[in-house]
């Protein structure tokens, strides 16, 4: 698995998209964090790319870099490899791919201009997500045969994620103002792992306004111990669950 | 040394001629504090040894001064007031009261000071008492340098830490106080001032103020209490410099004023609230010079306000700037500088040339259905927060920064 | 040696794969021939475990190959259009199948293909640069490399030209007389005359027959493969 892995990554660090997806996340945080001359409102700017470009890139990129492997992918299947060390060594190099792209890309300014819990959080939150979209875009990726399609499904995985999901969740809570259901949408929040993650960056970052009657149903389940742990094993399950199914269709996958 | 602080300090006391001086203490010439004041005359000092000394409730009924030295301990017992104060004129310094009684009808304190006038109360440190120290119809008292801490849990079970009930021109100034119900408790008092005081931890309000005109309370800092700071039914209140921090809870405010009238609240400093300032029922109040950074909502003012002036503030890192729950607005907010703001300024003035409108959409749909919260900075909601910017449907049409400025000030 | 029993394929409504039975023992050099789109290329990808059959099952040795990995280090495989990670240079696509295959080859590596068809000169050479040809003499050089007991050669000489086809050929024959088993599919009958002992003919994805060369001829009366399929063909 290890030759796979190490083959893998070589391909993907001669890629020249990923170079530019570093320098993109570095040049925009640094000049978030520059150009604002209040480190809070650079987080602020930190969270959009964070929730937005993040699993965008991570998603697409990931898909594509499987449609462009097929014979790669092809040529493995013929030796004497494990079709699931394959699947585990190309979802293993695109996710740690993607972790190092974001850890140099935003990490690095983070920690230079914002070392603190919020900043941690908004680091791990970003890695986490980058891996759960790698694997997404594995599944979509093995789901569909053809390139166009697979790519137009993660494109539409990204809007229900990042906006359609929102835009239902709202459109609830306004149906059903008048019941108790703030319980209820601490459960729903864990159906989509961009707004559990931008949840737990709140709780951070928006500690004062969580604290209040508003968000303390969120301050209450997430803010403790149990709520962070239960939060963060979701957010694996967000990484093996689609994982776990992409192998299994890619053992069964024809090529 | 001691000799000339306490020389220095007699004639502060301006003591008539003739005064003599008590030691009390073990081998002293007299071992109890009441049998020394029994033995005393007006204007007579009582240097009190360090011990620890257990004598009930004791009533201090002539004009004398009682200093401690080393911070001798006046034991309550848990059952007793351990002084009470019944005449003009009397000083109480470096005690170290301690355990006085707790009751459900009487108001038992470390040191009350029972409708009488020029009482000084310095340097003492009192623990584990159920009020702290107490003022009924107190007059020109001085309260000064005490240190006043409580570990109860329960607001039952506890007093507050400075209390003042109908009294005039008092002065409390840089108290320390830890763990009581309220910190620093105002009710009919009037003419006084609160300055330099620390009141942190305490289970209720840092400070809580009501039917209390023409006060002030200056530098003073008011952290992490458990519903902060509460100014109630009163007018004439000057609030000047203080800190407000880290009030936090769904029912805290780095200030809730109630019914206030005439006052002024200006540089002060409100960080990491859960609400900065709570206004129901304000009117004709000047907010100036103060500095809101990183609380919830910086302020939320009710319909029920009017004539209030916010100008020259600085909003620094604020979830919400400004929360309401009308669309009638009849207070100017100009002048002042918030980070949110993305206008522009194309003559160089240094005031954005479109105005700013402190309330987002998305604290007004958060006040409507609190539970929208968990939706609050994703991509879907900034796109509306955008749109209402554009096209404002759902915020206040007039509450609105018409001279924002470009650069925060310098508080 | 590999035994495929009742072995069915579907890829939507296509019938690829048709009930097909065969047994192929070591020794032997077979042809698998048949018209376009009649499944041999799926037969070939179904030993290989590439294609997942949907009934019926393939033994390597007396082992299911479903679910089996280990025993495709004992086949060489030379696809029909070979596929390779388009940045990596010839060298380094060698590289990675030797690291690759490295714990289970019987060393020396079998080079001669690489010597005789100049690769080395090309080793630096970027995967999208090279031509069909080229690409084709990577398969084979790949499928050779590693001394396995099954060749599996699907259309070995399409897009070589006659020279490199004459190595190809003679290496071919080389390996059969070291006894391996080696199955061939090709278009170009001709030139399997010297080379196969055995001839699979498939139709719509199923089986038509499987006989010997010699059995073959002595049923149609024909010498070359090519007019004995043809007479099979117009039957």
């Amino acid at each position: 698995m290890k030759k796979v892995i190490k083959y893998v990554i070589i391909d993907i660090l001669r890629n020249k998209i990923m170079l530019g997806y570093t320098l993109f996340l570095f040049i925009l945080s640094m000049s978030i964090f520059s150009l604002e001359d209040n480190a809070a409102k650079g987080l602020l700017g930190l969270l959009n790319i964070i929730l937005i470009i993040v699993p965008l890139v991570s998603l697409i990129f990931s898909t594509i870099y499987v449609y462009n492997s097929a014979e790669f992918i092809e040529l493995l299947v013929s030796q004497p490899l494990q079709r699931k060390t394959i699947w585990m060594s190309l979802f293993t190099g695109l996710a740690s791919s993607m972790m190092l792209a974001f850890l140099a890309g935003a990490g690095i300014p983070v920690l230079i201009y914002q070392p603190d819990a919020t900043g941690f959080m908004m680091i791990l939150i970003g890695e986490l997500l980058s891996v759960i979209f790698v694997a997404i875009a594995l599944l979509a990726a093995v789901k569909t045969r053809d390139k166009a399609k697979g790519i137009g499904a993660a494109i539409l995985l990204w809007l229900y994620f990042s906006l359609l999901f929102d835009g239902f969740i709202l459109f609830l809570l306004f149906q059903f103002s008048d019941y108790p259901i703030e319980k209820i949408m601490v459960g729903v929040s864990m159906l989509n792992p961009i707004d559990l993650g931008r949840i737990l960056i709140l709780l951070k970052m928006d500690i004062s306004a969580m604290m209040g009657y508003t968000g303390a149903i969120f301050k209450d389940f997430f803010g403790t111990g149990t709520g962070m742990s239960l939060s963060f094993l979701v957010l694996i399950v967000w990484i093996v669950l689609p994982l776990a199914l992409s192998v299994r269709n890619f053992k069964r996958k024809d090529l | 040394m001691k000799r000339i602080l306490f020389i220095l300090l007699m004639g502060v006391q301006a003591v008539p001629l003739g005064a003599t001086t008590i030691s009390v203490g073990k081998g002293k010439t007299v071992t109890a504090i009441r049998a020394a004041i029994n033995k005393a005359l007006d204007g007579d000092t009582l240097l009190v040894y360090p011990g620890i000394y257990r004598e009930k409730n004791l009533i201090v009924n002539k004009r004398i001064s009682l200093i401690g030295i080393n911070y001798p301990v006046v034991d309550g017992e848990n059952k007793y007031e351990n002084i009470s104060i019944k005449s003009p004129g009397v000083l109480v310094q470096g005690f170290k009261v301690v355990n006085s009684g707790v009751s459900s009808i009487e108001d038992f304190a470390g040191i009350k000071i029972y409708n009488t006038r020029d009482v000084i109360i310095r340097n003492n440190r009192l623990e584990n008492t159920f009020f702290g120290i107490y003022s009924q119809y107190g007059t020109n008292c001085i309260i000064e340098n005490n240190e006043i801490s409580a570990h109860n849990l329960e607001e039952q079970q506890s007093g507050n830490g400075i209390h003042c009930w109908k009294s005039d021109s008092m002065r409390i100034i840089g108290n320390k106080i830890r763990g009581h119900r309220d910190g620093i408790y105002f009710e009919f008092v009037t003419h006084s001032l609160i300055w330099r005081n620390d009141s942190q931890k305490n289970l209720r309000y840092g400070l809580h103020f009501m039917f209390s005109n023409h006060d002030s309370y200056v530098t003073n800092i008011f952290r992490n209490n458990g519903a902060g700071v509460a100014v109630m039914f009163s007018h004439h209140v000057k609030m000047f410099n203080n800190h407000f921090e880290e009030n936090w809870g769904d029912a805290s405010y780095g200030i809730l004023l109630k019914e206030i009238s005439d006052s002024h609240i200006e540089n002060n400093r409100f960080v990491k609230n859960t609400i900065g300032i709570y206004m129901e029922g304000v009117s004709r109040l000047q907010m100036k010079k103060n500095s809101f950074e990183r609380n919830g909502w910086a302020m939320k003012i009710q319909a029920s306000c009017m004539d209030i002036t916010v100008s020259s503030n600085n909003f620094l890192g604020n979830t919400f700037d400004v929360g309401t729950n009308g669309s009638l607005v009849l207070n100017t907010f100009n002048g002042n500088y918030w980070d949110k703001y993305e206008g522009y300024d194309l003559n160089r003035n240094r005031i954005g040339d479109i105005p700013y409108r402190p309330v987002s959409m998305y604290s007004v749909i958060v006040e409507r259905n609190p539970p929208a919260m968990m939706l609050f900075r994703s991509f879907m909601t900034s796109l509306l927060d955008k749109t209402e910017k554009v096209l404002p449907s759902l915020t206040p049409e007039n509450l609105k920064d018409i001279y924002p400025l470009m650069k925060p000030l310098r508080l | 040696m590999i035994i495929a029993t009742n072995v069915s394929k579907k890829f939507g409504s296509l019938q690829a794969l048709n009930n097909l039975s065969v047994t192929c023992n070591k020794g032997e050099c077979i042809a698998l021939i048949g018209p376009n789109g009649s499944g041999k290329t799926t037969f070939i990808k179904t030993i290989l475990g590439m294609v997942v059959c949907d009934s019926g099952f393939i033994t390597f040795n007396g082992n299911n190959i479903n679910n089996n990995w280990q025993y495709r280090s004992g086949i060489g495989y030379m696809p029909q259009i070979g596929r390779y990670p388009e940045n990596m240079t010839i060298g380094q696509v060698f590289d990675m199948m030797k690291d690759i295959r490295k714990a289970s080859v019987v060393l020396p590596y079998d080079e001669d293909l690489i010597r005789n068809f100049n690769l080395n000169n090309l080793l630096n050479k970027r995967m999208r640069t090279l031509s069909g040809g080229t690409k084709q003499k990577v398969s084979a050089a790949l499928a050779f490399m590693f001394n396995p007991d099954v060749l599996i050669l699907d259309e070995p000489t399409a897009g070589l030209d006659p020279v490199s086809s004459e190595i190809l050929k003679e290496k071919i024959l080389l390996e059969k007389s070291k006894g391996k088993l080696i199955l061939i599919s090709s278009h170009i009958l001709s030139e399997l005359d010297d080379l196969v002992t055995q001839v699979i003919y498939m139709q719509d994805g199923a089986l038509c027959f499987h006989k010997t060369i010699e059995q073959l001829q002595a049923d149609t009366g024909e010498n070359k493969l090519a007019k004995a399929i043809a007479q099979v063909m117009q039957q």
